[in-house]
Formats: structure tokens, C-alpha cells, sequence
């Protein structure tokens, strides 16, 4: 495991924002009927965290739970646990129609920190990110330029986002360049 | 210097700025546009117009301004046609004139000028006709050269652009007092507003009418109001921001201008705003129209506002002598302002047959000369005005006097400006009595909800007394503030006082009998030189339609498009055929309102951010490794890896005859990976693929095909079953998201009620072929992993480590060798791809790239989705019906192939080719003819070439090919006419090498 | 540029979050089906100007299908809804009334 690489491991950008790519980070796609109890309480004990709502993000002690679509959710986990965490997900759902797959290595994570990173992510994603539409905890799917993206936010100054690996650098100098310094509107 | 001792209200006269117009050094004042800045250094010649080569000044003081065009900068900041009405003057600005040669005042190209009846309407469609051959070597070499007004650039742009997204409820375009107190109204509500200003102030016209606002100076009500407006947080004013387009839905887009005043400033240059409003305001009040009369095109003949703003704005003489032209009493503000800053205005020629109004009167308290329904017949002068020729307006232009001046200053009117208004489908009623046409409140553009989305504001509304475009405009701003959900504040709206305005009248030729002569020196559109002469002379021939007038005539369809040409050109029209002005219409107001940059257009997206790349996870390994690339779909892939001095051709070669004879590694990380599971999942992939994959064991792969409803093949790869409920679907590199799409399509909107869920893993993993007589040495050689061919055979897989990474191992092959495809997680792929090098290097273990693959593939016969499919192709075609179910009921593309043209036996069938000369290889895609010609009077073709290489395994050329009833015709040859000769080919079976698979089945 | 909204998601967002899928409720015809019917599944499209039902696809977004009703003169969107049904249902068609007094009704 320790010939493990994540796709820039660990670039860093500071400019206007700073910008960080998350190094390894563990993640598994969860398909199933998200009302179900015996899917929520084995996402609960995986992560510590609760079923999130629509288009939301949790966090608890030992992972963040995602909502991706009504029937997928997408849970981040320590990277070395992921594997292990699928296998308890199709344990405790082994009767139940469900998918659990590792999609860690499948990513791309990014970090972006600072007051103007809203406005660093309105530069390329369709959607309103002012603070009265989106704050801690709200999470979108959506393209950032040409990419798909999804981004949620943990605080009041810090966005997580993931893309593909395959895209991983592309998405970095994009957001280097959105990021440069003095070129934040300070609209938001 | 022409600059006045008073006046200049937006600039700086403590600060200077440096300048060159063609070469030469000026000096402006802070606040300056160039225009105001040639203006005040009496430059009047700025450039040439684009037919005739006319000399050509400054005629406006905004974005409407078609003749003051300029290229600026230089090499990688060069940029053509800039305005400079709405250029910001800077330390070091460079500034060249437009369209002449060799020199702004001595113009060859003004030859055009004697000629004007070799270049009347339509010339172009006249003119190039005949003979035939002229226009190759004659007439487009000679229009080439002269076409277009300023240089293209050569050098790539030093700046940078890019996008923001915004999200507003009310957006307001234009910072005019209307845009301003509808600011006030909307952010006081508590909306969330975002006002737009195309120029890098507020105050628009107010400043300049002498308008007074709730008893103060509209400057000082402005200024307050703008106080008032940045301590709310609900509300953003943008200044050097035009709103250049309404679309769709509320959607606008906003060109910000960052850096184009200040060029070393950090950041982007220009930044375009996409803005989804809830509410639309268009406070972008009016302009005004020239007159038609014989020398309108003079340098020195310009609009009676822009006059009035040099003076006022800049404190800017455009001369010294200025005889004012109009048919309404706003232009007797310009008269009256420059007579008080000292300037000689001798005479006011109002076309009207009386001027009783309160700014007439004030211009002859002050000793003004009015004369009352005369115009002009004639303007003096060359490349400057030096007189002008008075007659009745009623007349046919006898002369009745001759006035001496240096400006003329024109008025024929406003009109709104409705182009944000009309983008989206808002339409207009035509006003007789400003003779202009206005937004119609009644018919808005429609938003997704299918009410009305756009509001007009203030002047723009038609609306163009003071007093009621500010009522107007506080109107549109409480309207829109309640559509959006909030409460008006209810105070006391603003008001605006002026004097009272008597009626204008139309005046649509000057004088109004003006014959032919006169006609023809009367100019519409200055930029592209359209003449009254020229719409009436379409008219004549035919023209009704005012959309083909104008791209007849090309009135209105220069840079400026049509903003001074465009009514007065349909008033023609509309005379010329005798029908009432509305009757013909205006053209369409497109986006955007005046040009925007390329690079704005182009945002982010330039360079290496032009496009993503994917990039698989060995992707830095192979670019320093002699990497040729190849792009596969979105990703980029080696074609082969070069060594010391090798030709791309060679390292091909070598990597196929390594392969071939020893083992080779290839990255095929990009293969598509769909993970499909459920207990429905093998009944789904049964109508998913052509084949049956529900009798497939676990443990065991199978080669699937997959068709379209229409029966055509479209993706293939294999299928592993991993359990009972689980498959891993691989794909083409090119087809994984779409497979991925199709497969969650059929599953959302036809077959919701199967037990399947997908998922897309292609990125999970580095996948990594080990291909060759010797893999199995080298495989064994990493350990972990039993990988004979009693434990792993050929389309088997297993699961398990390999050199300790876990990793999934397909025997399966694409090139007919021994072969295994090991997927491991992809972070670790460049770990697990150096670990086979390495266990490798004993067995000469090389990688080789895509070109490699697909001879090899050629070789055995094997089909690739794209060569030898291109949408019409159905399995049958390609020898793969083996792989059509004839058991299953039902699959997707089954009902399509029992029509009877995808059953006949003539069809295009793959067969294999070999050349009569070995050496010969067949182009991609040549022909095969069979004699005879078709009734287009053609080969007969009988099908074309889908692969072809030399193969260095067999040391000759192969091909494969789509031939008309191929299946038919083994040992027949076949023509393919090529450039410069004839190749005659063999029809053979497609697979050349090791038919009986006996090397990858070891 | 539109603006729609994902009943699987809830969000509304632009056109280019979308992928266009053309026609809605059309029924499948396999093996066995009719020349007739069969061209008309692979075919046979309306086309109207005005009411129109239309499949979509949050293709950058949840990734889930939807159907939309839709003014094809005026761009109105009478509402989204789910892509699992092969009809309009009731609050759609009633808003479409609503809004269209003179339609003709769905098929």
C-alpha cells in the first residue's frame, strides 16, 4: 500500500485561495434503497455519521456520508479502510439489493480554502454559490468548466471537491488559474 | 489643444496621460476616452471607411460611434476595430488608424471614392459573376486583400478570460438615473440586485441634459444615490460592464472590462458575467440618430449629443465654430452648451417649420441665429468640414446661403435602445410620435414560467422626457421587485424636472426632394458605406424584406451594427416602397450589443486548459519513456514509444515483432470497466448484448457485442462474470461513459422494475496487458499468483496478488498471443507497471503503444468499433453473427435485424486484402471500383478499406475492408484507383495470422 | 439558455448540467412487432409546436432521467417529472391545462 499514489500526490496552489490536492482518500459508491434501516444503520456504523438528506453531506468520526442521487450514496472513508468497509457494507446488506464498490482510486480529491473560494468555483460551476444558497454541508453535483464535479462544503471557508483521476490535473490548473491572484470578483 | 476652461466633469486635469496615434505622442487628461483625447488634440481625421475609403471622424461619444475604429497595442496585445468612444486612455496607450495605405491622410485606396457607381448595392453579387475563372485568380486574391477593416492579429494573446457565474434577482442594465433609481427601489426592497454600467461611470445622459433630480443637480442626486447603494449589501454595481445579451430563461450575459484601462494590472482582462436574473431591467436608454444629407459622412460632422458631451464630460471643444442641424429641441442643448463655454455657434438649422419650444427660445435669449424648416444641402470640405450649404428643408437642395464652421452637430431624433429587450423575442411598436420604436410592454420575452421576464426602464421604455423616464423607471423597478417576491418600500419616488420638449419631426432625407446628387453623398450606415442612394436603389430592384435589404445593401451588418443606421435605413426602405415604417420592420437585434472580446468568448478555455486530456495513471512514465501520443476519445495514449533514433514507423516494428516473439506490455487503462450487479443483472445484460451472457460461468470471460435499437454495432469488449449477480462489463476506450449512459438509460426509462445497479470503475483501475510467447514467465516471475493454463485459462480470470499488489488477471487477447490483462487499484498502476518491467527485463519485456495493438489486431482479424464500424454496420456484417443470439427472445437491436435489408446477402461484408505487391498498402478508406460508371456519371463502388498496415509479422501489407457482397467474392481481385495509380488486392479470409488461435490459447 | 429542474435531485440548474433525450413515453417494439409499429418506436416523431414531452438526462449532475413538459414556441416548462411512467401524470397534464386552455390533451 505504500506504492500508493493519488494522482498529483498532495500538489499545493496558493494564490487568492489555497488550493490542496487531498492526497489518498478512501471512498466507496453505495447503490441501494437509501430508506432502507439495515443500509443506514450499516452507513452509520461505517462512517459515525447519519443519512444524509437530499443533495447533503454528514460527517462523523470515522468518515463523511455524500448524497449523490436517491438511490447512491458516496461514502469517504481513510483510504486503507476502504476496502474493509465495502466488505462490511456487503455483509450487513448481503440479503438486500444493493452495490458497494471502492471508487478511491477512481478520484480525485481537492481542497480549496479561503474567503474567495466560492467565487474560485463560480468562475466554472452553474450554480449559485452565494453563502444564503449554499453553506456547510450542501453538496452539488454539477461541471465545473468542461469537467464534471461534485463539491460540498465542511466550513465556512473550505470546499471539498472530487472529479475523475483521469482529469485530476486538468481540474488542478483549472482551478490554479481561477484562483490567481487579484482575480476574484467580490460579488459573493 | 481645444480643451475649455470649463466643463470636465470626468476628468482629471491634475493628472496627465501619454499616448500615440499613429506613431505620433499626445497628451490626455486622466479620465479621458481617445476620442476625447484626439479631440482635444484637434485630431478630426481618424480613419477610413471600409468601401470607399472616405475619411472618416469621430461622429459619437459611446458604443454606437461606426467610424472611430482603431487598431491598438501591439504584438501580443494587438487587437483591431477598437472604439475609441469607449477607450479608456492610459500611459502608454498606442493607437493606429484603420483601413488606408500608406498613410491615414494619403489613402490609395481612396480611388474607390471616384468611382462609387462601379460599387452601388449588391455589387458584390453583380460585380464577381463573370467569367468564370476571375474569381479564383482575379477577384478573390484583389477582395482578400481589401476585405476587412483592421489587422488581424499575429500573435497569440498575452491575456487571460474567463467566466463567473452570478445569480441575482433583479438585474439592472444600465447606471443612467433610470438603472440607478430602479437600484434604489429594488435594493431598498431588500432584492438582491446587480446593477450594470458599460462605461466606467454612472449618470448616462442625466449628466449632460441639465436634469435636476428631487431639486438637486442630477450629478449630486447621483452621487447620493450611489452613496446610498454601496452600503447595501443586497446590492453590487459594476461599472466597465455591458450587458451584451439576454437569452433563454433569464439568462444574461455581462462583458466586464478589467484591465483594458489599466493593461499591466494582474488578473483577467475581461471576465464574462453568465447571470440567471429573476428579473431583467433594461435601463439602457437611447440614442441618437444622424441625418441624411449630402456630406454627412465628413469628418466633423457628428451627433449633437456627442458634442454636448465632449464639452461637458471632457471639456472638450470638437470645434470652434458649430452649426447645430436637428428636427427637435434637444439638440439646442448642445447649441446652448457650447455657447456658454465660449464657443461660436452661428447658426441652428431646425428642419421643423416652428421652434417655440423653451430650449429654442433659451438659444435665441442667448443670440443664437434659428432658422426654422431649412436643412442642410451640401457640406464643404475634404477631410474636415469647412462650410455648410443651407436650403429649405422642403426643397430640393437649392443653396441658400453658406455658412462657415468647423462641426456640424446633427440631430435627427432617438431611438431606445431595445436590443436587450428584443434578443430574447421582446417585440415593439413603432412610436409616430418620436418616430421610433419602443418596447411594447404587453409583449415581453417569456421566461420558463411563460411570463415576462424582461422590464424596460426609463428611456429605454420610449419614455424620453426626463420627468417620465424617471417615473418610468421607478415603475419597472416596483414591478419587478414584486414579481420577485418582495415589497415595494413605500416612499416618495424621485423626480426629475427639465424643460419641456415640443414634438420632433421626422426628417428622413434632407432636404426632402433631394435628388439623386444629393442622394448619393447622403450617408446611412458610415462604417460600411450605405447610402439613401443605395436602399433606394434595392427597393427599385426588388428588395422588400427589410432583412434582405440590409445584407443586400449591408446596411447595419458592420462592427457597429446598424445602432446609428438601422431606423433611418428602414425609413428609406419603407418610403422608397410606399408602406408605413412598421409595416416593414426592424431587422433582428442579435447578441452581442457591441463586440466583445474573442478571448471573453473563449474564457478559461485556451492552451493547455483548452480541452481536458484524461490521462491514465502511468500517463507521466510513458512521456518520458519516448512517448508518441494519441488521442483516444478524451484520453491521450502512446502510438508508440520512441528509442534513440529510431522513425515512428521502426519503433512500431520492433514493438509488434517483440511482442510477437517475446513479451511486450501495454498500458490499457482506458478500457472501459462497468460493474453491473443485482439478481437481475444477467437477465439485463442479455438484452443489453447481441450474445447470451446469462449462461456465463463465474469465473469465466466472454467477448460481447452490442447494438443500437437499429441492429447497428455500436461497442464491444468483455464480459467477466465475477458472481452469480455480478459482471464487470469492459468497453472500447472511447465508449465507457456512453456504454456506462446506455446501460443506466434503459434501466431508468424502460426497465425500472430489474434488480440492477451499475457503476462506471474504468478509473479504479491501471490495467495492464502482458503480451507475448514468454508472459507467462514474466507474470510468474512477479509470484502471488498461480497464472498457468490449468488455473488461469484462456478467457478465464482470477483474483489474487501479483509482486503483493491485489490484482485481477484476465486471459484474455487482443493481439492473438499468449496474453493477460491485470487490473490493480490505480494508484498503485505505476508501482505495478515498474514491477513488471522489471521482472521483465530478463525476458526483454518492452511496452508498446497503440499502433502496435492495432496491426497486431489486423493481423488476427480482429474488428475495431470505429474502423471497421461506422453506424451502419451490423455484427452480421463484421463475420461476428456467431455472436448474435439466435435463442433469445428479445435483445436491443434483435427486431431491427429481421428487416429485410439488414438480411440481404449483398450487403457490405468484411473480408481481408491482399495487395499484388506486398509492399503496397492500401490508404485508409480508398475504394474499390467495379467498373461501369453510376448515373451521376462515377466509379461504380463496391465498398472501401477499414484497416490496412504493413504487417511486420507477415512481412506484407493487409488490409480488411467493407465489401459489397464480400463473403461472395474470396480469391477475387479487386480495384482500388489511389492517388497517382491503381492498387488491385486480393479478397481474402480477414484473419492472416494463426487462424486456428493456437498461440494465445497456450 | 434553459433552466430545469430534476425532480430525482431538486435542483435547478442550466441547460448544460442536461443532456437532451428527445421524445418522451414512447412505447418500445421487439421482436414479433409490426413493420408499422416498429418504425414508428424507431421513427415516428411529433415534433409540435407548442405542448411537447421530452426526456432529460442530469447527465452532470445526479445522473438520473427525467421527463420534462414543455411549450416548444415558448420555451414554458410546465413541470419535470419521472422518467418512470409512460404517461403524463394528472398534476402535469392540469398544469399544462392551466396554462394551455386550448391543448389538445396527451397522444
Amino acid at each position: 500500500m505504500s506504492e500508493a499514489i493519488s494522482v498529483l500526490g498532495g500538489a499545493r496552489f496558493t494564490g487568492a485561495i489555497e488550493i490542496t490536492e487531498a492526497g489518498l482518500q478512501g471512498m466507496i459508491s453505495l447503490r441501494g434503497d437509501l430508506a432502507d434501516a439495515a443500509l443506514r444503520a450499516a452507513v452509520t456504523s461505517a462512517t459515525g455519521a447519519d443519512m444524509p438528506d437530499v443533495r447533503r453531506i454528514t460527517f462523523g468520526d470515522t468518515g463523511q456520508v455524500a448524497w449523490m442521487s436517491p438511490d447512491e450514496l458516496l461514502l469517504l472513508v481513510d483510504y486503507a479502510r476502504a476496502d474493509a468497509v465495502v466488505a462490511d457494507l456487503s455483509a450487513a446488506l448481503a440479503n438486500k439489493h444493493h452495490m458497494a464498490a471502492n471508487v478511491s482510486d477512481a478520484r480525485a480529491m481537492f481542497r480549496l480554502h479561503g474567503t474567495g473560494a466560492r467565487e474560485v468555483l463560480a468562475k466554472g460551476a452553474p450554480v449559485d454559490l452565494s453563502p444564503q444558497a449554499f453553506g456547510i454541508g450542501d453538496l452539488r453535483r454539477t461541471r465545473i468548466g468542461q469537467l464534471a464535479a461534485a463539491f460540498w462544503m465542511t466550513d465556512a471557508e473550505t470546499f471539498e471537491v472530487v472529479c475523475f483521476r483521469s482529469v485530476g490535473e486538468f481540474l488542478f490548473d483549472w482551478l490554479c488559474v481561477a484562483a490567481e491572484e487579484g482575480s476574484l470578483p467580490e460579488f459573493l | 489643444m481645444t480643451r475649455l476652461a470649463s466643463g470636465g466633469l470626468l476628468i482629471d486635469l491634475s493628472e496627465t496621460r501619454s499616448f500615440t496615434f499613429n506613431g505620433q505622442r499626445y497628451t490626455a487628461q486622466a479620465g479621458d476616452t481617445l476620442a476625447s483625447a484626439l479631440l482635444a488634440n484637434g485630431q478630426k481625421l481618424v480613419g477610413r471607411s471600409f468601401k470607399y475609403h472616405r475619411p472618416r471622424g469621430i461622429m459619437a461619444s459611446g458604443a454606437e460611434e461606426p467610424n472611430a475604429l482603431v487598431n491598438m497595442g501591439e504584438g501580443a496585445r494587438f487587437e483591431p476595430n477598437q472604439r475609441t468612444t469607449t477607450t479608456e486612455v492610459f500611459d502608454g496607450l498606442m493607437a493606429r488608424s484603420q483601413n488606408h495605405w500608406p498613410t491615414l491622410d494619403f489613402d490609395i485606396g481612396a480611388i474607390n471614392n471616384r468611382l462609387p457607381r462601379f460599387f452601388p448595392a449588391g455589387f458584390y453579387y453583380k460585380t464577381f459573376m463573370k467569367p468564370r475563372w476571375a474569381w479564383k485568380h482575379l477577384f478573390e486574391p484583389v477582395i482578400r486583400q481589401s476585405a476587412g477593416l483592421g489587422a488581424v492579429p499575429t500573435d497569440p494573446d498575452a491575456d487571460h478570460y474567463e467566466y463567473f457565474y452570478a445569480y441575482v434577482d433583479i438585474l439592472i442594465v444600465g447606471g443612467g438615473m433610470a438603472g440607478i433609481a430602479a437600484a434604489l427601489e429594488a435594493g431598498r426592497a431588500g432584492a438582491k440586485v446587480l446593477l450594470m454600467e458599460q462605461t466606467p461611470h454612472l449618470g448616462g445622459r442625466a449628466l449632460v441634459d441639465g436634469v435636476e433630480i428631487d431639486g438637486q443637480a442630477a450629478v449630486d442626486w447621483i452621487e447620493a444615490a450611489k452613496a446610498e447603494l454601496e452600503t447595501m449589501e443586497n446590492v453590487t454595481i459594476r461599472t466597465r460592464m455591458m450587458g451584451s445579451g439576454v437569452f433563454d430563461h433569464s439568462y444574461a450575459m455581462g462583458y466586464e472590462r478589467l484591465t483594458d484601462h489599466a493593461p499591466e494590472t494582474a488578473g483577467p482582462r475581461h471576465r464574462l458575467w453568465r447571470i440567471r436574473a429573476k428579473r431583467i431591467l433594461t435601463a439602457t436608454g437611447a440614442l441618437e440618430r444622424p441625418l441624411a444629407f449630402a456630406g454627412n459622412d465628413l469628418p466633423g460632422v457628428m451627433l449633437a449629443s456627442a458634442v454636448r458631451d465632449y464639452a461637458t464630460l471632457y471639456g472638450v471643444a470638437a470645434g470652434r465654430r458649430i452649426v447645430v442641424v436637428t428636427n427637435n429641441d434637444d439638440a439646442y442643448r448642445t447649441a446652448i452648451t457650447l455657447k456658454q463655454a465660449g464657443l461660436e455657434v452661428p447658426l441652428i438649422l431646425d428642419a421643423r417649420p416652428q421652434a417655440s419650444g423653451s430650449l429654442p427660445e433659451q438659444a435665441r435669449a442667448l443670440g443664437i441665429r434659428v432658422e426654422t424648416g431649412k436643412g442642410i444641402a451640401t457640406v464643404k470640405g475634404y477631410k474636415t468640414v469647412k462650410a455648410v450649404g443651407i436650403c429649405d428643408q422642403a426643397d430640393t437642395g437649392t443653396v441658400l446661403e453658406t455658412i462657415p464652421c468647423d462641426i456640424v452637430a446633427m440631430s435627427g431624433g432617438w431611438s431606445p435602445v431595445v436590443h436587450l429587450w428584443s434578443h430574447c423575442g421582446g417585440k415593439l411598436d413603432w412610436n409616430a410620435d418620436n418616430a421610433m420604436f419602443a418596447p411594447d410592454p404587453t409583449r415581453p420575452p417569456l421566461g420558463d414560467d411563460g411570463l415576462g421576464f424582461v422590464l424596460s426602464a426609463g428611456t429605454a421604455s420610449g419614455e424620453l422626457h426626463a420627468t417620465a423616464a424617471l417615473q418610468n423607471a421607478v415603475q419597472a423597478a416596483r414591478q419587478a421587485v414584486e414579481e420577485t417576491g418582495f415589497a415595494p418600500v413605500p416612499d416618495t419616488p424621485p423626480m426629475a424636472t427639465a424643460p419641456t420638449e415640443e414634438p420632433m419631426q421626422p426628417v428622413w432625407s434632407m432636404p426632402a426632394k433631394a435628388p439623386y446628387k444629393l442622394r448619393a453623398k447622403s450617408w446611412l450606415d458610415f462604417q460600411n458605406d450605405v447610402k439613401v442612394s443605395d436602399i433606394r436603389l434595392a427597393a427599385q430592384e426588388g428588395y422588400e424584406s427589410v432583412e434582405h435589404t440590409k445584407r443586400y445593401t449591408t446596411i447595419g451588418m458592420a462592427t457597429d451594427q446598424g445602432k446609428l443606421s438601422n431606423v433611418n435605413g428602414l425609413a428609406v426602405l419603407a418610403d422608397a416602397l410606399n408602406a408605413p415604417i412598421p409595416q416593414v420592420g426592424t431587422t433582428t437585434f442579435r447578441p452581442p450589443y457591441t463586440p466583445i472580446s474573442l478571448g471573453a468568448i473563449a474564457g478559461e478555455a485556451r492552451g493547455k486548459l483548452f480541452k481536458p486530456t484524461r490521462k491514465s495513471p502511468m500517463d507521466a512514465w510513458h512521456d518520458s519513456n519516448g512517448a508518441v501520443w494519441e488521442p483516444v476519445a478524451d484520453w491521450r495514449r502512446p502510438y508508440t514509444y520512441l528509442r534513440d533514433d529510431e522513425t515512428v514507423q521502426q519503433a512500431v516494428t520492433r514493438e509488434i515483432l517483440n511482442t510477437r516473439g517475446g513479451v511486450s506490455m501495454l498500458d490499457a487503462s482506458t478500457l472501459g470497466k462497468i460493474l453491473v450487479k443485482g439478481p437481475d443483472a444477467a437477465k439485463f445484460l442479455d438484452l443489453i448484448y447481441t450474445n447470451m451472457m446469462s449462461s456465463l460461468k463465474p469465473g469465466k470471460c466472454r467477448y460481447g457485442l452490442m447494438c443500437n435499437e437499429n441492429g447497428f454495432l455500436f461497442d464491444d469488449g468483455v464480459v467477466a462474470r465475477l458472481s452469480e449477480d455480478t459482471f464487470l462489463c469492459h468497453t472500447t476506450s472511447g465508449g465507457s461513459d456512453r456504454v456506462h449512459a446506455w446501460m443506466e438509460e434503459w434501466l431508468q426509462t424502460e426497465w425500472w422494475d430489474f434488480k440492477v445497479y451499475t457503476a462506471n470503475l474504468t478509473e479504479q483501475y491501471a490495467q495492464i496487458a502482458v503480451v507475448g510467447p514468454k508472459a507467462r514467465k514474466v507474470l510468474e516471475a512477479l509470484g502471488g499468483m498461480d497464472v498457468s493454463s490449468d488455473a488461469l485459462p484462456f478467457m478465464g480470470f482470477a483474483e489474487g496478488t501479483l509482486a503483493g499488489i491485489k490484482a485481477r488477471a484476465f486471459r484474455i487477447s487482443f493481439s492473438g498471443e499468449l496474453s493477460y490483462e491485470i487490473a490493480v487499484p490505480a494508484a498503485q498502476g505505476q508501482a505495478f507497471w515498474d514491477k513488471i518491467a522489471a521482472a521483465g527485463a530478463e525476458f526483454g519485456i518492452m511496452p508498446y503503444g497503440t499502433e502496435a495493438l492495432h496491426v497486431m489486431r489486423a493481423e488476427k482479424g480482429f474488428i475495431m468499433i470505429g474502423d471497421e464500424t461506422d453506424g451502419t454496420v451490423i455484427p452480421q456484417d463484421l463475420n461476428l453473427g456467431w455472436a448474435v443470439s439466435k435463442k433469445k427472445t428479445d435483445f436491443i437491436g434483435k427486431r431491427a435485424m429481421e428487416r429485410p435489408f439488414l438480411q440481404r446477402d449483398d450487403r457490405k461484408q468484411l473480408v481481408g486484402l491482399l495487395t499484388e505487391n506486398p509492399a503496397d498498402v492500401l490508404p485508409d478508406g480508398a475504394h474499390a471500383v467495379e467498373g461501369g460508371k453510376n448515373r451521376y456519371g462515377q466509379e461504380n463502388m463496391i465498398g472501401h478499406v477499414t484497416s490496412t498496415y504493413f504487417s511486420p509479422t507477415l512481412g506484407h501489407s493487409i488490409a480488411m475492408a467493407l465489401i459489397k457482397g464480400g463473403a461472395g467474392r474470396m480469391g477475387e481481385v479487386l480495384t482500388f484507383p489511389c492517388e497517382g495509380k491503381v492498387i488491385r488486392a486480393t479478397v481474402v479470409d480477414p484473419v492472416f495470422y494463426d487462424k486456428e488461435g493456437e498461440r494465445q490459447n497456450v | 439558455m434553459l433552466k430545469l429542474k430534476c425532480p430525482a435531485c431538486g435542483v435547478e440548474a442550466e441547460e448544460t448540467e442536461f443532456a437532451a433525450g428527445g421524445e418522451a413515453h414512447l412505447k418500445r417494439f421487439g421482436p414479433g412487432s409490426d413493420d408499422r409499429d416498429f418504425t414508428d418506436y424507431l421513427f415516428g416523431r411529433k415534433n409540435p409546436r407548442g405542448v411537447h414531452f421530452e426526456r432529460w438526462r442530469h447527465a452532470f449532475g445526479c445522473g438520473k432521467w427525467f421527463h420534462a413538459a414543455r411549450c416548444t414556441a415558448t420555451l414554458e416548462v410546465f413541470g419535470t417529472y419521472s422518467a418512470r411512467t409512460t404517461e403524463p401524470p394528472a398534476d402535469i397534464v392540469a398544469a399544462i391545462k392551466a396554462r394551455r386552455p386550448g391543448w389538445e390533451g396527451f397522444k
